[in-house]
Formats: C-alpha cells, structure tokens, sequence
C-alpha cells in the first residue's frame, strides 16, 4: 500500500505536503487555496486508501509554504487534514489545522442576505461561536453562521 | 461613553446605562438647554422612520444643536449608487455626531469603524436599535422606581421582535422574571432562551393572557405582523388572542404599566389608552429626554443642571 501511494504521488524536495484530507474535500481545498492560480510544481491525490478516512486525497507543492490565514480556511472545510513542510525531504515541521480561537477573518461568507457585509466591499469578520460544530457569529450583523451554511470566500 | 459609537445595547455596561438613566432624568426636568450649541448633528435615515428621526431631532433642538441629513435615501448621492463607507466618510468630515437607521444589518458598526465621529445606531435592520432598548429601560425605572426584581410580560411577536430581544438582554442585568405570551410560531427563539438559562433567569412561556399575569410588573407589547402567517386564516383566528383590552387588565397589580414601542396596528384596544396603567404614549416622551442623554454622554458634556 504504501508502496502503491508513492508511486502515485511523488516525494518533495522542498514545500509542503497537506495529507489525510477526505477525498470528497480535496478539490475544496485546492480551490480555497488558489492553487490553480500558482506557477510552481505541485502534485495531487484522491481516493487513495486510508484506514483512518476511506479513501483521502493529499497535495504536494514545490517551493510553497503557507500563512496561519491559508491553515485557517482549511479547517473551516476539514480538521482532518495534516499539513507537513518539507525540508530536504524530510518532514521539518508539523502545523496543527484547527479553527481560529477568537476571530475569523476575511474567509467566510455571512449567511444572512441582508448583512452589511453581502452588499459593501467589507471584509467579513466572525467570532468562533461553537469551534466543534464551527459556527460562526457576524461581527456585524451578529447572525449565525453554521457549517451547513458556510461560504468561503476565496 | 464619551467620543464612543452606539451601535448595540451590548456597547453599554450597566454603569453606563445607570449613567444615562440619571441624565435622562435631569433633561426630564429641564428639556431645553444649551449645551450643544455649538454642534452639528448628521440624522441620516436610509430608509424612513419618522417616529425615531423625529424623536432624535427633538433631542437635538431641545439642546440648541443642529441637524442636517435626510429622511429617506431616495433624493442622496446614495440613490446614484454611492457605497455607504463614502456616504458616511464625507458626513463624517461636516458634522460632530452622526445618527443613522439603515435598512442593512450590521450597517451602523460598519459606519462605525469608518466614521471619525462617533455613530448612534437608529435602528439597522432588524438587528439592533440600542436607543429604543434605552428609552425602554428608562421608562420602566420611572415607573417602578427601580429595574431590579421585577415581573416582566413580553407579549406578541417574540420570535422577530427586535425590541423584545434587546430588553431581554438589558433586563438581564437587573434579576427580572421573564413570562412570555405568545402563538408558538411566534415563540422566544431558544438561543435567547438558552442565555437566560446561563445567568440563571426565570422565565415562563404561554400562550394567552391568564391569571398570571395579575403578577406583572411591566407589560411590554408588540406588534404581530400578519406577514410572519403563512397561512391568512391561523393570523385571524390567532390575531384577536393577543389583544389587550381592559377587562383583562381588572386584576392587575397597580403599579402596572404598559408599554409598546409603537406604532401599534390593533393589539392594544383603544379603550386601554386611558386606562391609568397605559404608558406607551409617555413611553414614547422618554425617549426624546433618554435620546438627550445619550448625546450629551457621547459628548462628554453634562446637563445644566446637574449638580453632580
Ligand atoms: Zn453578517
């Protein structure tokens, strides 16, 4: 098996490897990040086996490492996930993908139609109201928004 | 307070609302001052509410300032497609307080952060209207000589009402027992619900006037609007349940009143108006006196007569 997934999905010299995600949240995630939009090498995987989740997808990017902000709009589409920078080929560092403590910003979409932040250039602003369920409360309009709901916005 | 916004009830700590309370008091007894004589008050209704507009405009003239603005966005720059940051920015640069209601919920803690003069929040959507839940809050202390321990009645429309919610909030502060009457549809929506359960406030929920409510201390109305019926028929059967007549009122404790945040539509009969427990036209007076004193709090200024 393991043999089999490095076939499919090579080894980095250097960048990040994002591994475990579910398969159904990979193009998610490669979306939210905007990796259709940069110009380095970078490798995909779906539906590989995994005991722990089925089947996952994993990402592999050349030369590429990540803000916390790029970490957080990852776990608003799956905490599964496991994030490793690469150095050299080896794992120089493990990130924990977890939802913000207090504030998430600028990454979400307000559910409510009517909230200020729908109808002017403003950048979204939400306070974490249930971080296992991951809802999210307006700074502005002060709606919930639930995870059934959510938006992201790239 | 001073050179602060109010955007949300939640913006006042209970100091402050005690602070107001006092202040409104003084501008009671003596209504016509003039400390903002000096100040140009913006009063920027994006959408129509003249009731409030003209509330917060009294307050104003009352205290020699002045008021430019609109009442309704329909003849502004905004109706020419002006976004709200650049509507606010340039008032911002000609006046020294700015009051605004906007149909947008959230709008008036945008404007807040964008604003360099403080913003009072005049109603956005059917979020906040923090001077309403002020003037409320003013309104049963004149007339109970307190807020602590009292016996409050929400009855009506508890689901969307606005003002419900925000007196719930600032009532909490003052160990009040909550009774709810209205149509389950119409019901307090359970995170409220589940707030009041956090500081360990009672509450009880029915479905039409009773016996009970010879408890009440503060009865506080609302409008039920027929659009919140999907079904034309349930709004008429029901509507006539929460109409507060006099015979309903003939056990009640004396030092009762009613309160509504009006307009009403046909939920307070007409007869009650002169029943000695209405209050909601005075209600209504308390608001320019409370209004007063939020401007004069914001600017940091203190009532002629204060002696304090
Ligand atoms: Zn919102």
């Amino acid at each position: 098996m393991e043999n089999e997934k490095k076939l499919l999905v090579s080894a980095i010299r250097n960048g990040t490897v994002i591994d475990h995600i579910p398969a159904k949240d990979l193009f998610k995630v490669i979306s939210i990040l905007g990796l259709d939009t940069i110009d380095v090498p970078m490798t995909f995987g779906t539906n590989l086996e995994s005991q722990k989740l089925g089947k996952k997808g994993v990402i592999k990017i050349s030369d590429k490492y990540f803000e916390d902000n790029d970490l957080n709009k990852i776990a608003l589409i799956t905490t599964e996930a496991r994030l490793n920078v690469i150095k050299d080929f080896k794992v120089s560092e493990k990130r924990e993908i977890k939802v913000p403590d207090k504030y998430v910003v600028g990454i979400a979409k307000c559910v409510n139609p009517k909230c200020v932040t729908n109808h002017e250039n403003i950048q979204t602003k939400f306070t974490v109201f249930d971080a296992e369920n991951l809802s999210l409360k307006c700074e502005y309009c002060e709606k919930i928004t639930d995870k059934k709901h959510l938006k992201i916005i790239k | 307070m001073k050179n602060k916004s109010l955007v949300s009830i939640t913006d006042y700590s209970k100091e402050n609302i005690a602070e107001i309370l006092r202040m409104a008091k003084l501008f009671e007894e003596k209504p016509n001052q003039r400390i903002l004589e000096d100040k140009v008050v913006a009063s920027l209704f994006f959408e129509p509410s003249t009731r409030t507009r003209l509330s917060f405009e009294s307050a104003v003239n009352r205290l020699s300032g002045r008021v430019v603005g609109f009442s309704e966005s329909g003849s502004t720059s905004v109706s020419k497609g002006e976004s709200l940051k650049d509507t606010i920015k340039t008032i911002a640069t000609y006046t020294d307080l700015i009051v605004m209601r906007h149909p947008l919920e959230g709008s008036a803690k945008y404007a807040s952060e964008i604003s360099d003069v403080p913003v009072v929040n005049a109603g956005d959507g059917a979020n906040q209207h923090p001077t309403q839940t002020l003037l409320d809050l003013y309104s049963i202390y004149k007339t109970q000589g307190k807020l602590d321990n009292l016996n409050i009645f929400l009855v009506g429309d508890l689901k969307y009402g606005r003002t419900v919610h925000s007196l719930l909030m600032a009532m909490s502060n003052y160990n009040p027992t909550f009774h709810f009457i209205s149509h389950p549809r119409l019901a307090m929506p359970d995170e409220y619900k589940m707030f009041l359960n956090s500081k360990n406030i009672k509450f009880f929920e029915h479905e039409d006037f009773t016996e009970i409510i010879n408890q009440a201390d503060i009865m506080y109305m609302t409008r039920v609007q027929k659009e919140r019926f999907s079904d034309p028929i349930e709004y008429e059967k029901t509507k006539d349940t929460y109409v507060l007549k006099n015979d309903i009122l003939v056990n009640t404790k004396t030092n009762l009143k009613i309160l509504h945040p009006l307009p009403r539509v046909n939920e307070i009969s007409d007869e009650v108006d002169d029943n000695k427990k209405a209050y909601y036209f005075e209600q209504a007076k308390n608001g320019v006196y409370t209004r007063q004193a939020i401007l004069a709090a914001i600017f940091g200024l203190k009532p002629e007569n204060d002696i304090n």
